[in-house]
């Protein structure tokens, strides 16, 4: 290296090894310098400014923070967040896991099912959510309609007028839309099962509820872990679906930390505060991530060499 | 421990029918093994044993209860699979102890069963490794151990050994064989290998294309072969199988070559369009019947020699060393007694 170096950097950079790794990460650090890190970091900045839209503001520090401390509704979004969060992942794990094993089995047209499973994910979220919206209407619904028809209610049902019905509706939007991804991953970990694990096990004895406890589960948690940390970060940050279905209605009884934090930036100008909402956020990702990370490391079996 | 019987079991995949009507009786503490080639269907029967494939017609008996629809948890087998089929996350000793925990069994009797099963098969220092942190023999071996802790009616075997090198092989072979002598529990073991199929078995089964062509202890099979598929499928090197007719008490191979006939079974009828079978181990040097040479191969306790005898290969075994070069002819005798005769049209036996 010390002989390129004397040639000047120019040939430094195309002749040597370092110089050329450099030219050749370039563009990918541009790429992640301009699209990733400028914009987080501009929000990071902008979560200690009082930056309104149209006036650049002043650094003051934390109080952005100290003054969500004591917002009411700040901390009913992140009670929200959190209540969303973890009842949506609770079903849509059950939920995918479910049909994961159902899909699993032999059962006629097979292929079909796994491609509809697939529908409510392909469909554009804002979409699916305009469908929602339909089927939660206060007037309109088809849930009323049909549970009218039964005679098992008087009077249709205001899915999205009250606090607790808004909560729940908006949870059961966001599990039928993150069903297939669960689903449909839990399954490709499944097949990696081989075949003949679950016959031995049906020799050694065990009832399918055994093969399933002892056999299938633990040899699928790894991929459970993975499955399920995209899902929560998904569901943590979720934005599209309460926008379009309740705006964080009513009274601020869906608003999520996401929403809020859109909701007081733009339409409320208070640039600032929307961002410190949003760093706000980081934590519990970084907690998330953190988890799925040692709840990913390989574990002793997995370990060694071996086919 | 219990005897199995196999009545006109058929199988069949959609509309291919693979098995067809196979009848195998093995007694109580019997060691079966069931010999074929390659897609034979013999997979496929162990399967119908173990109740992993559901059965087409016909009847599987274990002992004396007709086990069709038992589901296989029910049927207490125990099945060695060919890829051994160990569970990755669990240790060897929890491998072992699966089918007792199922149950509920305490602690102390757990490690009552898998300690002894353990020492014998010395997998006594790898008890607390994971199957990826062992070598294929040592797998092999815990499957088996997996077997041995449950005790069971019967052992299933499919192709235990065929992952395995040479030397372990053979090693293997011996620890299983000692392994039943010790249990006495009635074994099918299935194998492609005619020479694992010869040492190990007190029954060998020999099938072809979903059909039982014999059943038969080994040197019987080996001495009265029922027909060409045998004759052709156990021994090592194969039998050589010469064409032609039987004339005035004598064969006379397509060549022209004449030999002596084998003792004639009651009844059969011989003349044209027959198969004279000759074990290349039953010639030996200074006969009236010229071989010419074509290889030599000496593989030290013996001399095989490639050639022909009336036009038709030949491979001959001979004790002694044989320096013929290629394109020599030699001359060379045949025990007669240990020669065989069989009709060209079906195949079937026709010498005694
Ligand atoms: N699930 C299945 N569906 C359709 N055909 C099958 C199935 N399983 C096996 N077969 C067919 O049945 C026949 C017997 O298969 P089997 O696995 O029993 O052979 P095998 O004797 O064990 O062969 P090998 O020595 O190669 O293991 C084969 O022709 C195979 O193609
Ligand atoms: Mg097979």
């Amino acid at each position: 290296m010390a002989r390129a170096r004397r040639g000047g950097p120019l040939v430094w950079l195309t002749e040597s090894r370092n110089g050329l790794g450099l030219i050749f990460m370039l563009p990918a650090a541009v790429f992640l310098i301009c699209f990733l890190t400028y914009p987080l970091g501009l929000g990071v900045w902008l979560a200690f400014t009082d930056t309104k839209i149209g006036r650049a503001g002043i650094f003051i520090g934390l109080e952005n923070f100290t003054w969500l401390s004591e917002d009411r509704v700040f901390w009913l979004s992140v009670f929200n967040t959190f209540f969303y969060t973890l009842i949506a992942s609770v079903l849509k794990f059950a939920l995918g896991l479910w049909l994961a094993l159902i899909l699993n089995e032999n059962l006629p047209f097979k292929n079909f099912f796994r491609a509809v499973i697939l529908l409510p994910w392909v469909v554009p979220t804002v979409l699916s959510a305009l469908a929602f919206w339909w089927i939660f209407d206060s007037q309109f619904s088809i849930i009323s309609w049909v549970l009218m028809k039964w005679g098992m209610i008087d009077a249709p049902i205001n899915f999205l007028g009250e606090p607790w019905n808004a909560r729940f509706s908006v949870i059961a939007a966001n599990v039928w839309r993150g069903i297939p991804f669960v689903a449909i991953s839990l399954l490709a970990g499944l097949q990696t099962i081989p075949q003949s694990l679950n016959e031995a096990a049906a020799l050694d004895g065990a009832t399918s509820w055994q093969r399933f406890r002892r056999i299938t589960l633990p040899l699928l948690t790894p991929i459970i872990a993975v499955v399920m940390t995209f899902s929560v970060l998904f569901t943590f940050t979720d934005f599209q679906l309460i926008y379009v279905l309740t705006r964080g209605g009513p009274v601020n009884a869906t608003h999520l930390m996401a929403t809020l934090s859109f909701q007081r930036a733009i339409p409320g100008g208070q640039l600032g505060e929307g961002a410190a909402i949003a760093v706000a956020m980081i934590p519990f990702l970084l907690a998330a991530i953190l988890f799925s990370f040692f709840g990913l490391q390989r574990r002793r079996w997995q370990q060694g060499g071996g086919d | 421990m219990a005897s199995v019987t196999i009545s006109d079991l058929r199988k069949s995949f959609g509309t291919v029918e693979v098995l067809h009507g196979v009848s195998i009786d093995i007694e109580d503490g019997e060691f079966a093994v069931l010999v074929g080639p390659s897609g034979c269907g013999k997979s496929t029967l162990l399967r119908m044993l173990a109740g992993l494939e559901h059965v087409t017609s016909g009847e599987i008996r274990i002992g004396s209860e007709v086990v069709n629809e038992l589901p296989p948890k029910d049927r207490d087998i125990a099945m060695v699979f060919q890829n051994y089929a160990l569970y990755p996350h669990m240790t060897v000793a929890e491998n072992m102890a699966f089918s007792l925990s199922l149950k509920g069994a305490p602690k102390a009797e757990i490690a009552e069963k898998v300690r002894p099963a353990a020492e014998i098969l010395g997998l006594a220092k790898l008890l607390d490794r994971y199957p990826r942190q062992l070598s294929g023999g040592q797998r092999q071996r815990v499957a088996m151990g997996r077997a041995i802790v449950r005790d069971p009616q019967v052992f299933l075997f499919d192709e235990p050994l065929s992952n395995l090198d040479a030397k372990l092989r053979v090693s293997m072979r011996t620890e299983i064989k000692n392994l039943h002598q010790r249990l006495s529990t009635t074994t099918v073991y299935v194998t492609h290998d005619q020479i694992e199929a010869m040492t190990m078995a007190d029954k060998i089964v020999v099938m072809h294309d979903g059909r039982v062509e014999q059943i038969g202890a080994p040197l019987e099979l080996y001495d009265r072969p029922a027909n060409l598929f045998v004759a052709g499928f156990i021994g090592s090197p194969a039998m050589n199988l010469l064409p032609g007719r039987v004339d005035g008490g004598r064969f006379v191979g397509d060549g022209g070559v004449s030999l002596p006939l084998p003792p004639p079974a009651p009844g059969a009828s011989a003349g044209a369009g027959m198969i004279y079978g000759l074990r290349p181990e039953s010639m030996s040097l200074g006969g009236d019947i010229p071989f010419r040479v074509e290889v030599v191969e000496p593989t030290g306790s013996e001399t095989h020699v490639m050639g022909s005898v009336g036009g038709v290969p030949v491979v001959g075994v001979f004790r002694e060393r044989i320096a013929a070069r290629p394109g020599e002819e030699i001359h060379v005798g045949i025990d007669v007694g240990a020669t065989h005769l069989f009709d060209a049209g079906s195949g079937m036996r026709l010498s005694a």
